[in-house]
């Protein structure tokens, strides 16, 4: 299939905001500076200016000689860059592959988008007409490569609208610099006469290389569609996602709800045919007024079964505010897993006990997070602290099994706590201790278990554990740090028994 | 004239629909759970530890709480042991500690732990998780539910049939309920074989406060060898409660 692009190109990209922002300002001549070598020189220029004969490089001094009450703003740098960013996440609705052209363009890769909108002519009027009405002085054009249709956007009188095959002829009649070239290269070309592309595209193409440079001879091949043009799109696309443009802006949450509905089942439905499932998601409404709200979830195991992920969804939709209208869904799923036909079934009949846990799983991780939910395997250490250790996925089998042989608390402190005891030396348990300022007796204990600590890990003093028992019969599991030698240790509790 | 045999029977019959209209639906045919809880099992309707209700048990201090949790994991690897059931243990305050529930009786690895800080939070995830027929228990360790409440829990776990176990360490106020129990255990000096040193093994005071259509009891109730053993003592303070005492 060929390619078809469109760039867009906005004249007064920078003037036109500043009207938009100050509509008293409309129709007046103005211009943007910046100050440069001690004197201010001219970044833009409004149409009333330029009408005027002021323009893009001139001196403010020598403007305001021919036009003493023109006004003048000073050039915020970052401006431009981040109009056309934000210029370009709108026209996402348009197409998915979209590139910044820098100073003051768009390039929009638009093949086979353009039948949605019945047809390249009421695509094209339909984005222009959008422009224009927001206040922006566009043109535009439609080409089989980027070149051409930049060609033809700025320098273009006849149709903006360039057929297939026919690139060529739209290139002929126009001036040189239509096929972004360097100044210098311009200015030569002037010299030699050279006005229009008809004039040298003949010329023998060394002939060309030696007199103004590979440039120009990359620039021809580019706009005929000779050698590929890359683009960096502001947005990667998404291998998987559905779009779903609305007749009329959707309001209510309804509405949302019968769009979110429609393009899972579209999605689950190319899932199914692919053998993939989903572990994340994000639903995109795209309003009037250029904002983009979305609602993201993520799954505990690869899922396509559109009622689950659909209830997913549901907990979250009440975020979206849709203020003027949603244009245009999209659904996106970023993470993508095989998901077999079998294992599809059993989810769907419920069979399974796993697809219940894993759905309800979902929701619990939808609505606190998934850092809520913790699962543990054991590990290969005696530290207690360390004895246990997150699983990775629901699925995570034990690698080894859970000890059994020594006694371990129900209710482990999460920090050891410091208490005083009555001890007989050397290695008897204690008589009493105090934990919380309460003395609590021991009766019958158990012990001593040593737990070395675990020298390549960390550095520090042995525990020596108890298991005692007080006269209320409440179970604890003390420890005595370190040995007895020239300074007293100390004895923490580290957990209360069943 | 309807014979004698045949009127028990249908007061039987009728007892049970009563029960089953009253939240205790007993388990799902086939499956048989044993408690193995000896004579505390006659304090339930039926002469069977009813699961698919709520369970509630108070604790005031961390050593009471120590034993509620030994005693809840129990009952919920019991409960697990059927099929390869799940449990959820959802809380605010995490103090269990994974690897000590193999003691009773529970892999660790099928527990999955839930924690929440918000308390709307806390009881909508363990409303979620009790409507989830797939699981086996549901563990909440709640401060406090009312009574609102707690009737949403033991009406979504009517539906579901799933058993819920809701711990709650140092309530403010102990409201009415409409759990089908509530218990209160604390632990006493554990058993150990005579002349034996050392701590010997678990062993509860495990008080049913409240049972609908039972009998409330206190028993001492021992954890050994992997399961639940009633203890014969005799001198044993049962403290903080007036509850009548039965075998």
């Amino acid at each position: 299939m060929s390619r078809r692009f469109i760039t867009i190109w906005f004249r007064h990209l920078v003037t036109d905001r500043i009207m938009l922002r100050k509509p008293e300002l409309k129709g007046l001549p103005f211009v943007v500076a910046v100050q440069e070598r001690g004197r201010k020189v001219i970044t833009a220029a409004s149409a009333a200016a330029q009408a005027l004969g002021i323009d893009y490089g001139m001196v403010v001094a020598d403007a305001r000689a021919t036009l003493p009450s023109l006004q003048v703003f000073d050039e915020d740098p970052q401006l431009a860059e981040k109009l056309l960013h934000a210029l370009a996440i709108w026209c996402l609705r348009y197409t998915p592959e979209i590139a910044v052209d820098p100073p003051d363009g768009l390039i929009l890769d638009v093949s086979g988008c353009a039948y949605l909108w019945g047809g390249e002519r009421p695509y094209l009027k339909e984005i222009v007409t959008k422009l224009r009405s927001a206040g922006y002085d566009v043109r535009a054009a439609i080409a089989d490569t980027i070149g051409t249709a930049w060609a033809v956007s700025h320098y273009g009188q006849v149709s903006p609208i360039v057929e297939p095959g026919a690139l060529l002829d739209a290139l002929l009649p126009l001036p040189p610099a239509a096929l972004r070239l360097e100044q210098p290269i311009l200015e030569r070309m002037h010299k030699l006469g050279l006005y229009r592309i008809n004039s040298f595209i003949s010329m023998p193409r060394l002939t060309l290389r030696r007199r103004f440079g590979q440039l120009l001879l990359d620039r021809l091949d580019q706009a005929l569609g000779r050698s590929q043009e890359i683009i960096e799109l502001i947005r990667p696309v998404e291998l998987y996602q559905e779009r779903l443009p609305c007749l009329e802006p959707i309001r209510t949450a309804t509405g949302i709800e019968i769009a979110l509905r429609r393009l899972l089942e579209v999605l689950c439905l190319r899932l199914q045919r692919e053998q993939k499932g989903l572990r994340a998601a994000v639903f995109k409404g795209f309003r009037i007024d250029g904002n983009i709200q979305q609602i993201e979830i993520g799954t505990n195991r690869p899922t396509r079964n559109v009622e689950h992920l659909f209830k997913l969804f549901e907990l979250k939709i009440s975020t979206i505010t849709p203020a003027l209208g949603i244009e245009v869904f999209i659904l996106e799923a970023p993470v993508v897993e095989d998901l077999s036909q079998v294992q599809d079934s059993l989810w769907n009949t419920g069979a399974g006990h796993q697809a219940g846990v894993a759905n309800l799983l979902d929701r619990l991780a939808g609505r606190l997070g998934m850092g809520a939910i913790r699962r543990y395997l054991p590990d290969e250490h005696y530290w207690p602290e360390r004895s246990f250790r997150l699983a990775a996925s629901l699925e995570e089998k034990p690698a080894a099994d859970w000890r059994l042989d020594r006694p371990r608390p129900i209710c482990l402190l999460s920090k050891p706590e410091l208490i005083e005891v009555t001890a007989p030396i050397p290695d008897y348990p204690p008589m009493l201790f105090i934990y919380k300022g309460k003395i609590h007796k021991v009766i019958k204990a158990d012990g001593p278990e040593r737990i070395e600590r675990e020298w390549w890990l960390e550095n520090g003093l042995h525990r020596d554990y108890y298991a005692v028992e007080d006269e209320q019969g409440a179970r604890y599991w003390i420890f005595r740090l370190g040995h007895y030698d020239e300074h007293k240790p100390e004895w923490f509790i580290h957990g209360v028994f069943a | 004239m309807i014979a004698a045999a045949d009127k028990i029977e249908l007061i039987r019959g009728l007892q049970q629909q009563i029960l089953s209209l009253q939240g205790m639906k007993g388990p799902l045919e086939g499956v048989q759970f044993n408690f193995g809880l000896g004579p505390l099992e006659r304090a339930f309707p039926g002469n069977t530890f009813p699961t698919g209700a709520i369970h509630e048990f108070l604790s005031n201090t961390p050593e009471d709480a120590a034993a509620t949790t030994g005693f809840m994991a129990g009952l919920a690897g019991r409960l697990m042991q059927q099929g390869d059931g799940v449990c959820l243990w959802i809380s605010a305050n995490r103090a269990v500690f994974p690897p000590a529930l193999k003691m009773f009786g529970i892999d660790p690895e099928r527990v999955i732990f839930i924690d929440i800080t918000r308390k709307k939070d806390l009881l909508w995830a363990v409303e979620e998780a009790l409507k989830c027929e797939s699981m086996a228990v549901v563990v909440g360790e709640l401060k406090e539910t009312g009574f609102t409440e707690s009737r949403r829990l033991q009406l979504a776990v009517e539906q579901s049939r799933v058993t819920g176990l809701m711990h709650h360490f140092s309530p403010r106020n102990i409201t009415a309920t409409a759990s089908v129990c509530r218990w209160v255990v604390k632990p006493v000096a554990g058993e150990q074989e005579a002349g034996l040193p050392g701590v010997g093994s678990p062993c509860w005071n495990v008080t049913l406060q409240k049972v609908r259509n039972g009998k409330p009891g206190t028993w001492l109730i021992a954890w050994s060898a992997g399961r639940f053993r009633n203890v014969k003592r005799d001198a044993v303070a049962a403290p903080d409660h007036q509850l009548p005492k039965t075998a």
